[in-house]
């Protein structure tokens, strides 16, 4: 297609102004975040502890999690991956966006720092610990055939977990959306295929996610679909819900990228409230 | 690879989808859909839904999933939520897709490119408006597929929609294995590459295999 001049124009005030934008959400944001959490380097106040909570290998967990609190989902086994799905408590049609999360952060592994983005433009929850870094985006989670052809018959799957946690929110089958995966250490190597780094995953390691509005969550404790272990071995999970630490001005998660930030200031603007609070 | 529709194809319906529009049609088990990037470097949002179910749909993990890598060609088996194929590639001239991306919304551009891009068309504003024919709402719409879109994926997670690589004419096919309802939005994205900053008008051809 043959453009005009002003046309062209356009095109090359668009190009510059995205170059702008990549430059600073690839460079700026990594530097800001932090390594991941030490095992023994958060420790929860047992007076802020809301609900204690353990999820055995194969089932799912819902909850609410309250704007400002957290929930600390622990790998007590260091076998566990746990799926994760979320809805805005006041309005369940905006939810969880994979999509969303990894492009608007240029980034689609989840570390400490990062945040959970709504199909909305808005932050649902922030990683404001972590000590695995090693969780997975793109490749979904188990269902009945997966776990059939790799297992036999018989074995718990995430896709039926998220379909029985719908249905105990009064939600149903449209409302189980595509999931993150804490605990999932998958890569993309240079020709685009998955790989699975199990030695990336530790007895211990924990995530620690801030609801950044009152949410509905489904939790699902069962294997990842690319884990290659031939044996359905998922550990118990802890998740314990609890008051998170008062926000500071600073917040590493609402500042660590421009588009954070941004999250943030759409958030304020649905919440009625400063971007700090 | 510029394969033609072969003579003794029955062709369903053959259209051009302006830019920056919405478009969608029933595709039968066993027609063949072809979407073709007319003038290169167009990004093609592009849903599916079970014709007798809308409830089964698209799903881009379960796909990545199913074949083990990250992106789109020739072989990728398109699964719905309920682990079922969809739909096959068949044929693909320009050999890379994103389905890990997502559409362009009103809101999300707010965030990735500031407050001052928000009201602008976007992919998601197409979804909603051609989904509503079909009784279908926000909660119905799903990540989608990214035809023609180049977003790769490095090993330590750098994610980036970069320059396009579709040339005039470059095409993607892919059969029905059953019937589904297909969305597409022709990306008015002009905040990133994925249109090349200029979106441009694309074809779809709906057609059966003759015989031989």
């Amino acid at each position: 297609m043959i453009l005009t001049a002003e046309q062209q124009a356009d095109v090359a005030a668009n190009r510059q102004r995205y170059d702008q934008h990549k430059a600073l959400g690839q460079q700026q944001a990594p530097k800001a975040l932090p390594p991941p959490t030490p095992r023994d380097g958060a420790p929860i106040a047992p007076a802020s502890i809301i609900h204690h909570e353990t999820v055995p290998g194969g089932w799912y967990f819902v909850t609410k999690l309250n704007r400002g609190e957290a929930l600390r989902i622990v790998n007590s086994t260091g076998r566990s991956c746990v799926s994760l799905l979320a809805w805005n408590a006041a309005d369940t049609s905006e939810r969880l966006n994979h999509a969303d999360t990894i492009k608007v952060q240029w980034a689609s592994s989840l570390r400490k720092g990062r945040v959970i983005l709504s199909d909305m433009g808005r932050a649902l929850l922030s990683i404001i610990e972590d000590s695995s870094g090693a969780h997975d985006t793109l490749a979904g989670c188990s269902n009945a055939a997966t776990n059939a052809a790799r297992y036999g018959d018989g074995f718990r799957n995430s896709r039926d977990n998220f379909l029985l946690a719908a249905g105990k929110l009064g939600l149903s089958r449209r409302d189980v959306h595509p999931c993150v995966a804490w605990f999932a250490p998958v890569s993309v190597d240079a020709d685009g295929r998955f790989e699975w780094h199990g030695e990336r995953r530790t007895a211990g390691d924990f995530v620690d996610l801030r609801a950044e509005m009152d949410l509905l969550l489904a939790l699902s404790n069962c294997p990842h679909p690319l884990d290659p272990s031939p044996a359905y071995a998922p550990g118990d999970v802890e998740l314990i819900r609890y008051q998170a630490p008062l926000i500071a001005a600073d917040d590493l998660c609402r500042s660590a990228s421009l588009e954070a930030k941004r999250a943030f200031e759409n958030n304020a603007t649905w919440l009625n409230s400063n971007v700090a609070g | 690879m510029t394969d033609s529709i072969p003579a003794s194809a029955k062709i369903v319906l053959q259209t051009a989808i302006a830019a920056r529009v919405p478009w969608s049609a029933i595709i039968r088990k066993g027609q063949r859909l072809r979407i073709i990037d007319s003038h290169g470097q167009q990004a093609v949002d592009t849903l599916f839904y079970a014709a007798d179910d809308y409830q089964e749909r698209y799903s881009g993990q379960d796909t990545l999933r199913a074949q083990g890598s990250a992106y789109v060609s020739t072989g990728t088996a398109l699964m719905s939520s309920e682990g079922r194929v969809m739909l096959r590639v068949t044929a693909d001239s320009c050999g890379l897709h994103d389905t890990s991306a997502g559409a362009c919304s009103c809101e999300s551009n707010t965030v990735r490119f500031g407050h001052g891009t928000k009201y602008l068309h976007a992919c998601r504003e197409n979804f909603l408006i051609e989904a509503g024919k079909y009784g279908l709402t926000k909660r119905d719409i799903v990540p989608n597929l990214n035809f023609f879109m180049n977003v790769p994926i490095d090993p330590s997670g750098n994610f980036t929609v970069v320059d396009g690589v579709s040339k005039p004419g470059d095409y993607v096919e892919m059969v029905a294995e059953i019937d589904v309802l297909c969305l597409i939005s022709n990306c008015p994205q002009i905040n990133n590459p994925c249109n090349g900053f200029f979106p441009t008008p694309i074809e779809v051809v709906i057609y059966e295999a003759g015989e031989g």
